[in-house]
């Protein structure tokens, strides 16, 4: 596919640049699909997303995409090996489903961040809304500011780190993930439990942070959550209440 | 689905240009609403006069000549601006009702969609694009304008069905989401004498604010009981005379942004809506927080 006017190569810096004033969204996402093992277009920039959906959606190559502005639903969805940075505030359903690579929010981040994510780390550096990493599957999300209501519902694995505070029903029916809160949490959700902070999680956090490039901040300010293992294990005694 | 978009004013300079800005909102919302679409837009109320926004699905034959009909009936003068399928009839303040009570016999087909100081309504199916182009969106100017692009669900893609829906004098509400009660809290209104057009949630609860207006609560008390008393997902955005509010259901599962800047306060679904407002780089722009009511007057 050929952008003569609107996918500008700088050569200095070796980077694509689609301004999608100008290129839709369907050239952005089909370009990043279309780079192979041993190419040299790492390093891409989109300038004028303006709340679009699905803005560097469907990576799978070890590529950067600097994200100029506000992006709309999904952005980075299914992301695999690629780092997407946005410079703006995401909508509903960033990085979800994220296999591996790195997704970094420098504003909020809407509901639904990080959903069913497998892998890979999602740092929203802002605030997050509602249901901040539900369902989620492996991935590590580092939120800078506060998480909304029914955040890791039903979370499975993986870690969600909240620098701020939490809302309502912080880990509702939560299976093995594992919650790190520094601040408030406003009420834990069915079978979610304050829990130790043993040395395992103390190093954990610490890598987390690291990752995230959190300074100033000591694991040891966090609070471990988890869940109390009495809501998804088949109890016997509890036939008649099914 | 649906999409809502909201432009409250507080810089006059704006106000020339409040049809333009919102018809680009809208249109860019289409994609959450190609069924119908529709606004409601305040204008500069006028010393003792009023206006009836009425919706005839036979325009050539029901507006030629009504002002003058109207006029005879009410004993006033009528003054009639036709847009298409709507006529806004502007007279005396305390001769709405009078013109509302003498359409039904003059134009059985017609029906009243907004009455008011500085309320017009404009509302049809079709494609956002279309509707904010019959209608003339672009040119018109006011203080503060809604509008939604609606995705049916609860009732039929008809012109009455389309968002805004105005059960009080100067009022509108429009909304993303859908109401699990809405029977039992329309019959609960039907016996305290309000009136129906249609069988949609969305005409419940903005009747539903009417009536809790009615009984002496401000427009931000009003939205509050909504939490209370309302079952089911809603975003809402609400008008008066003077004021703009929106409320969030306690799930909010519903998107919502909202941008403020010294010019003015804006609702969109989404950030697409927002993006080419004036300023917004600058401007403050969050997520309305679920169960918390927000609302500016003039």
């Amino acid at each position: 596919m050929k952008h003569d006017v609107v996918d500008v190569m700088d050569k200095a810096a070796s980077k694509r640049v689609f301004d999608l004033s100008k290129s839709t969204l369907r050239e952005l996402n089909q370009a990043l699909h279309e780079v192979r093992e041993g190419s040299n277009e790492l390093v891409w920039e989109v300038q004028n997303p303006k709340g679009s959906h699905a803005v560097a959606a469907g990576i799978d190559a070890p590529i950067s995409v600097d994200v100029r502005g506000n992006v709309g639903y999904y952005c980075a969805g299914m992301n695999s090996q690629g780092t997407v940075t946005v410079y703006g505030s995401a909508g509903p359903g960033v990085a979800e489903n994220m296999m591996s690579g790195t997704v970094v929010i420098k504003g909020d981040a809407s509901q639904y961040a990080g959903a069913t994510g497998r892998g890979g780390l999602l740092v929203i550096e802002g605030d997050a809304s509602s249901r901040c990493g539900i369902s989620m599957k492996g991935i590590d999300i580092v939120v800078g500011g506060n998480v909304g209501h029914m955040s890791a519902f039903m979370a499975q694995s993986g870690h969600l780190v909240v620098l701020g505070n939490a809302g309502d029903a912080l880990g509702d029916s939560i299976y093995e993930a594992k919650i790190f809160v520094r601040g408030s949490v406003k009420s834990l959700g069915a079978d979610c439990i304050a829990k130790e902070m043993r040395p395992e999680h103390i190093a954990k956090l610490q890598e987390l942070l690291d990752r995230a490039g959190i300074k100033d901040v000591k694991p040891e300010e966090f609070t471990r959550y988890g869940s109390a293992r009495q809501l998804y294990n088949f109890n016997i005694d509890n036939a008649a209440a099914y | 689905m649906c999409g809502i978009v909201g432009l409250f004013l507080k810089d006059k300079s704006l106000e020339p240009q409040l049809g333009a800005l919102l018809s680009e909102m809208l249109v860019s919302l289409t994609d959450r609403g190609p069924d119908s679409a529709g606004i409601a837009i305040y204008g500069a109320a006028r010393d003792g006069k009023g206006k009836v926004t009425i919706q005839s699905p036979f325009p050539e034959r029901d507006f030629p000549g009504l002002d003058a009909e109207i006029a005879k009936a009410i004993g006033e003068p009528v003054t009639m601006t036709v847009r298409s399928t709507h006529a806004v009839l502007e007279t005396g303040i305390d001769k709405l009702e009078a013109v509302r009570d003498a359409l039904p016999e003059l134009r059985p087909d017609a029906r009243v969609m907004g009455i008011g100081d500085a309320i017009e309504i404009y509302k049809e199916v079709g494609l956002p694009e279309a509707v904010a182009e019959r209608f003339g969106l672009a040119g018109m100017s006011g203080t503060h304008a809604i509008g939604h692009t609606r995705m049916a669900t609860e009732s039929a893609v008809t012109t009455m069905g389309a968002h805004p829906f105005s059960t009080g004098p100067d009022q509108c509400l429009v909304h993303n989401g859908s109401l699990s009660n809405h029977s039992n809290i329309r019959r609960e209104l039907i016996q305290k004498g309000m009136k129906f057009e249609t069988e949609n949630d969305t005409e419940v609860a903005a009747a539903y604010v009417s009536s809790r207006m009615a009984d002496g609560l401000n427009l931000g008390k009003a939205l509050e009981s909504t939490l209370d008393d309302l079952d089911g997902f809603f975003n809402f955005v609400v008008g008066t005379k003077n004021g703009f509010g929106v409320v969030r259901d306690p799930i909010a599962c519903k998107p919502a942004v909202m941008a403020e800047t010294d010019q003015y306060v804006a609702f969109g679904s989404e950030y697409r809506a927002l993006a080419n407002l004036p300023g917004i780089e600058g401007a403050k722009v969050w997520e309305p927080e679920p169960s918390t009511v927000y609302f500016w007057e003039h």
